[in-house]
């Protein structure tokens, strides 16, 4: 059962993440972004990690694309991309870069880490409530203190940044 | 039970997608969200791995990551606006010319 | 203070200066910020004296996510001195410009501290984090010039270029992750003993390289640096060029030397071939400019293949020499961008080649000055530049990379054309026109001062200071 989700939400994720990169526009992009998210967030559930699950799409899919959403809405109605291609030339190299970064993939897949036996005593997969929001609070507010205090500079740093954008606009 | 490699699989995919995203497109914001594409593959290749280790560390790692991205779409379309309020032109190569 | 938080004490005093700065910010008065500046620098200093008396010991917190050894404080001391020329730089600059406000104190006191937690994390998500703390908070920086569209443009093709990084970054630590079961870095090198050719580990650590690669600027990963250390203000591009790559090598180092020693060979391999690629094409580019900030951001680029030469020969002399040459490149970097940023001419920013046209015999000491540090760059004796490339070089030749070294001298002499054109103009051409003028500034020249001292400090006496630095490296290499 949870293989056919898994190959159906699969395939939609990856038809949604062409989307937004083949579709000129923009908000069309946004649209399959969020489509994406949302099939990330349910192979979250499908992995076993609920609480990651819903913050994704509570911020992907409700915080940060509702300010994509509106960014394009304010910056670019309706406009696309038209005219000739000034960068004609380096555009032509993403292709092979692309099927480079494909190739990788046949690599990633032969690693020990998949052909190898689990380690003896490891299941895979979490034991009961492993996944859920307790472990990882815990997680988050023990072994992970430092980087956990360095995301709230961080935040306080982008904070203060658009501040000093804004506030530079208005000057 | 799908293993975990084709969520490893599906995630290299995602990612590989973002990238030519990032260097194919012209508009900055479809960049900037090809950009986070790449960010969510990451994430997602990250989830995998804790379940295939049995280890709830990774949804930690993903949840920084999530942090971040927050971040950097506060700032970065900040960034974009201002620039666009500047001059009303909206495409990375005609920003300044891409010259030696 | 309590004896956990003793590793700490640098980046709390960072961190508790920028919290204090935003209290007084909102305080009056509500123009002119320039004590807010003063404020930041002390702070600044604070945490350079403080990281000095931390030399010699050792220590972890946070479960061992946070370290303090030699090689952290020897960063946090190039990075503390990096931010604090730069904040003496900033002050009358700013008002100048009319872009003084209390963010933009803030902003640089939260880079410096996303900088010296690079050099501090023991850890690849803290390495991360802190990689973005300063990232955001100098692509914000990069667009604060007013009104300047060059300014904005290079704030976003920063921004876009370096989130773009940021991707690689994070997918290289989610794949390390997935081999070894951890990010700490001790731990990954444990586990990477016995996974030396595990395809997952090494495009992980591919990956990474190549996020690190943006940060330092290094071929093909430097297409942002003109346009970004042009457009920005001098100020901030002075931060970018010494303080943001020093951080980038502290965590590079850390990450090449301690945690994929077992790998050396093959990355040696690679940034041989990086090396000879970033100062070639960085030298060769920087010969057709004429704006002096963009022929300096091809220099800075020249001057990463340089540090990259001490990288690839390895051991205490090519990663103490690395860590010499950091030291060294900021204070000439910050001298000649500190003397680009005293002189205007007209209203305008004296940044052509042309404005440099018989400067010295109206000006003689800033000419001099500047001459000075473009000497440094080009390695001249007995200037700090020449020490540097002498030990980066020699560590070269010591490891038999013999045609790594001649490369990197044939390079050199390139580069001196370039720099000592600017010399020329200064000295053996008339002025026309508008004259280019110093514009007043105690703080300015003090700066100014501070790294003259800095790069004939080095040049005469590099001795001690090449010492310390080969021992700070010695924890990454045992």
């Amino acid at each position: 059962m949870s293989g056919v989700v898994f190959f159906l939400v699969a395939i939609l994720a990856v038809a949604s993440a062409l989307g937004l990169v083949l579709r000129r526009n923009p908000i069309h992009g946004a649209l399959f972004l969020v489509v994406n998210l949302g099939c990330v967030a349910v192979m979250y559930l499908l992995l076993g990690a609920e609480f990651l699950a819903l913050a994704q799409v509570i911020i992907y899919a409700g915080a940060i694309m509702v300010l994509f959403v509106f960014a394009i809405m304010v910056l670019i109605p309706g406009k696309e991309e038209t005219g000739p291609d000034p960068l004609r030339l380096q555009r032509l190299l993403a292709l092979p870069l692309g099927a480079l970064l494909l190739v990788e993939i046949a690599l990633i897949l032969q690693s020990s880490v998949f052909t190898a036996a689990p380690h003896p005593g490891v299941q895979p997969g979490y034991a009961a409530g492993a996944g859920g929001i307790q472990s990882v609070g815990r997680l988050l507010l023990r072994d992970y203190l430092l980087p956990f205090e360095v995301t709230s500079v961080l935040l306080l740093a982008a904070l203060v940044g658009v501040l000093a954008l804004a506030k530079r606009k208005a000057g | 039970m799908v293993p975990e490699s084709y969520y490893t699989a599906l995630s290299a995919i995602l990612f590989t997608i973002g990238v030519v995203g990032v260097l194919v497109r012209r508009n900055p914001l479809v960049i900037f969200m090809s950009i986070e594409l790449m960010l969510n593959a990451a994430n997602l290749a990250l989830v995998a791995f804790g379940h295939r280790a049995g280890a709830a560390d990774a949804q930690v790692l993903v949840f920084f990551i999530m942090t971040v991205a927050a971040a950097e779409v506060a700032v970065g379309l900040a960034i974009i606006v201002t620039i666009f309020r500047l001059q009303r032109r909206l495409s990375v190569d005609e920003l300044s010319i891409m010259r030696w | 203070m309590s004896a956990a938080l003793v590793p700490l004490a640098p980046l709390l005093l960072v961190a508790a200066t920028a919290g204090l700065l935003i209290v007084l910010d909102l305080l009056p008065p509500r123009e002119g910020k320039g004590h807010l500046g003063v404020v930041a620098l002390a702070g600044v200093v604070a945490a350079l004296a403080g990281a000095l008396t931390l030399w010699g010991r050792e220590g972890r917190a946070f479960g061992g996510m946070l370290l303090l050894d030699n090689f952290a404080v020897f960063l946090d001391v190039v990075i503390c001195y990096a931010a604090a020329l730069v904040l003496l730089l900033s002050m009358d600059y700013l008002r100048r410009n009319g872009m003084e406000s209390g963010e933009y104190y803030i902003l640089v006191l939260l880079a410096t501290l996303g900088m010296m937690l690079m050099a501090q994390a023991a850890d690849l998500i803290v390495i991360f984090l802190a990689l973005e703390l300063m990232s955001l908070s100098l692509y914000v920086l990069a667009g604060l010039f007013r009104g300047r569209l060059t300014s904005a443009e290079s704030s976003m093709k920063y921004f876009l270029l370096g989130a773009f990084a940021t991707g690689f970054f994070v997918y290289g630590i989610a794949l390390i992750y997935g081999a070894t079961g951890t990010t700490a870095l001790d731990r990954i090198a444990a586990a990477s003993g016995g996974l030396q050719r595990d395809p997952l580990l090494l495009i992980g650590f591919g990956l990474l390289l190549v996020g690190f690669g943006f940060k330092i600027s290094s071929v093909p990963f430097h297409m942002w640096v003109p346009d970004v250390y042009e457009g920005a203000p001098t100020s901030v591009t002075a931060l970018i060029a010494t303080g943001s790559k020093a951080a980038g090598f502290a965590a590079l180092l850390r990450v090449l030397f301690s945690t994929f020693k077992v790998a050396q060979p093959d990355w040696a391999l690679l940034l041989w071939v990086v090396a000879v690629l970033t100062m070639t094409l960085g030298n060769v580019i920087a010969i057709a400019q004429s704006n002096l900030k963009r022929m300096l951001a091809y220099s800075s680029i020249a001057h990463v293949g340089y540090m990259l030469v001490g990288v690839v020969a390895g051991g205490a002399l090519g990663a103490g020499g690395v860590l010499f040459y950091l030291l060294m490149y900021t204070f000439t970097t910050v001298g000649a961008f500190g003397a680009i940023l005293l002189l205007e001419r007209g209203r305008q920013e004296a940044v052509e080649l042309d404005d440099y046209a018989g400067l010295a015999a109206r000006h003689p000491l800033l000419a001099l000055t500047l001459a000075l540090f473009l000497l440094s760059l080009v390695g001249m004796p007995p200037t700090a530049g020449f020490a540097g490339k002498f030990y980066v070089f020699g560590a070269a030749i010591r490891s038999g990379y013999i045609w790594l070294a001649v490369i990197a001298v044939l390079n050199s002499a390139v580069a001196a054309y370039y720099y000592l054109r600017v010399v020329v103009y200064m000295y053996m051409r008339e002025a026309e026109g508008v004259p280019t003028r110093p514009a007043p500034s105690f703080a300015g020249r003090l700066a100014l001062g501070v790294a003259l001292w800095g790069v004939f400090q080095l040049g005469l006496m590099p001795a001690p200071v090449l010492d310390l630095a080969q021992a700070a490296v010695a924890p990454l290499l045992r």
